[in-house]
């Protein structure tokens, strides 16, 4: 059997903002086509931990590994910018408030970085622009400004526009924490595409279903350290630790609430 | 002795070239304190320290003298140095960056309040800091701020007058022409003064109409 590295491999990531350890030596991998749910409370670190695999918010110590490559690398600043910026091209993500560009149409902001990274003609751009409008069900609304859209449009917009960079793997902050209960759906449901498709996806999330849905694996952090990490119907159904029990119970119960 | 505008007609065409040199002066040097006033920002906002500091010095030289004072040294000062700008290129420099310095004010402030999500998005994209700053921060910063420019541009446009003092045959001094010529400054400054507000009439309806079309990318 040959042996394969991980897609992505973190080692050893560590974090802190002055005395505060926001992540305590995480060590993880994900294997390419594999989709990773991170849950737990907020200030655990999931958040930190996915902004650090595109090294948004940089690790204070560990590697980031994609496909081979060290994310966070140590060079000197110009040589990093380009690298960094190579790199990111790679990583598409998706933030919980959407981030569009207001000043830019829905097709502009699908095409606006890979005309600007790629040189793609305005043929091409077009072209590719409809693509992506459409396998996230919004092309009828190409000319449309973000402010004329509703959250789970911007949301499949967002999505849109980070595929467009044909992205080797996906990082969804929250990606729904802040839409009406009624819009989540239509986001998830485009998740749930690319999950079909075999993108690589590591999501951060409070929709426990969701995640026991769609993942391949659940890692459940607390305190800066993963607590418990498997296959959902583990993870959920019979976890081990008594912190994860502790919060599938109150985030649970909560969902039973509102149903 | 009355007053009597009927020897305003004879100047008419004297008068009208004032106005469109006003409006030419105040075109060019509205221009240059647009895109000054965002370079200005951005040089105070991000240029190393060594940069930012004879630019703040800049800065605070064209808010802190009298604007009449500038032109006089853009104009006359300079020639000293070997520098023999025409009136009307010392007088768009001169009205140019004085706005500049107010407008890069507005643009910075706008540029800081604009969503740091904005400048993450576009980075995870993987555009580099400057394009990001270029393409998604700075574009949004100006349009937040164009109600305020285009007040400044207005004051500029009123301002504009303060070139007559140089020898550039504006709507001002084509007025202190017709003066000299006719002895009646009152009805040829009230004519001026009209012209001055049909002007500016004219600019705020442009105004209007670039909010306008910025408003749906809000």
């Amino acid at each position: 059997m040959t042996e394969t590295r991980p897609f992505v491999e973190i080692r050893h990531a560590k974090k802190s903002y002055g005395s505060l350890e926001v992540l305590k030596d995480i060590s993880l991998t994900v294997d390419r086509g594999e989709i990773v749910a991170i849950i737990g409370p907020s200030g655990s670190g999931k958040s930190t931990l996915l902004r650090a695999i595109n090294d948004l918010d940089p690790l204070t110590g560990g590697e980031v590994i994609l496909d081979g490559t060290q994310v966070n690398k140590a060079l000197p600043h110009r040589q990093y910018e380009k690298h960094i910026n190579q790199m990111r091209q790679q990583i598409g993500m998706v933030f919980q408030h959407f981030n569009l560009f207001p000043h830019l149409t829905v097709r502009d902001n699908v095409v606006m970085a890979p005309k600007l990274l790629k040189g793609i003609s305005e043929d091409a751009a077009q072209k590719l622009a409809e693509e992506q409008l459409a396998h996230v069900g919004m092309l009828e609304r190409i000319d449309y400004y973000p402010s004329q859209l509703s959250g789970g449009q911007k949301q499949r917009v967002a999505i849109a526009r980070a595929l467009a960079m044909k992205p080797k793997l996906m990082l969804f902050d929250e990606a729904t924490s802040a839409l009406d209960p009624e819009l989540v759906e239509e986001v998830n449901q485009v998740m749930k595409t690319l999950a079909q498709e075999h993108m690589t996806m590591i999501i951060v999330t409070h929709e426990m279903e969701f995640a026991a849905d769609v993942c391949d694996r659940v890692i459940f952090m607390d305190g800066g350290v993963v607590v418990e990490e498997g296959p959902p119907s583990i993870v959920f159904q019979n976890p081990t630790q008594p912190r994860t029990r502790d919060f599938l119970r109150k985030h649970l119960s909560q969902y039973e609430k509102e149903k | 002795m009355g007053l009597d505008f009927s020897v305003v007609p004879g100047f008419a065409d004297a008068l009208l070239l004032g106005v469109l040199w006003t409006i030419a002066i105040t075109v060019a040097a509205a221009v240059l304190s647009f895109f000054g006033g965002i370079l200005l920002a951005v040089i105070a906002l991000y240029a190393p320290l060594l940069v930012r500091l004879p630019f703040r010095f800049f800065a605070w030289l064209f808010m802190g003298t009298p604007l009449l004072l500038q032109l006089f040294l853009i104009y006359f000062g300079l020639v000293e140095l070997g520098i023999d700008l025409p009136a009307f290129v010392a007088g768009v420099i001169g009205l140019g960056l004085h706005f500049a310095v107010y407008n890069s004010e507005l643009i910075q402030t706008a540029i800081v309040a604009v969503d740091r999500g904005q400048m993450e998005a576009a980075r995870t994209l993987g555009l580099s800091r400057g394009q990001a700053l270029v393409r998604v921060v700075i574009p949004q910063a100006v349009r937040d701020v164009i109600p305020p420019i285009g007040n400044n541009m207005i004051a500029l446009l009123k301002d504009s007058a303060l070139v007559s003092v140089i020898g550039v045959s504006e709507l001002t001094l084509s007025a202190q022409l017709a003066i000299g010529r006719t002895y009646r400054p009152f009805e040829f400054y009230a004519v001026a003064a009209v012209l001055y507000y049909f002007i500016n009439l004219g600019m705020e309806a442009v105004l209007r109409r670039i909010e306008r079309r910025t408003q749906l990318s809000r």
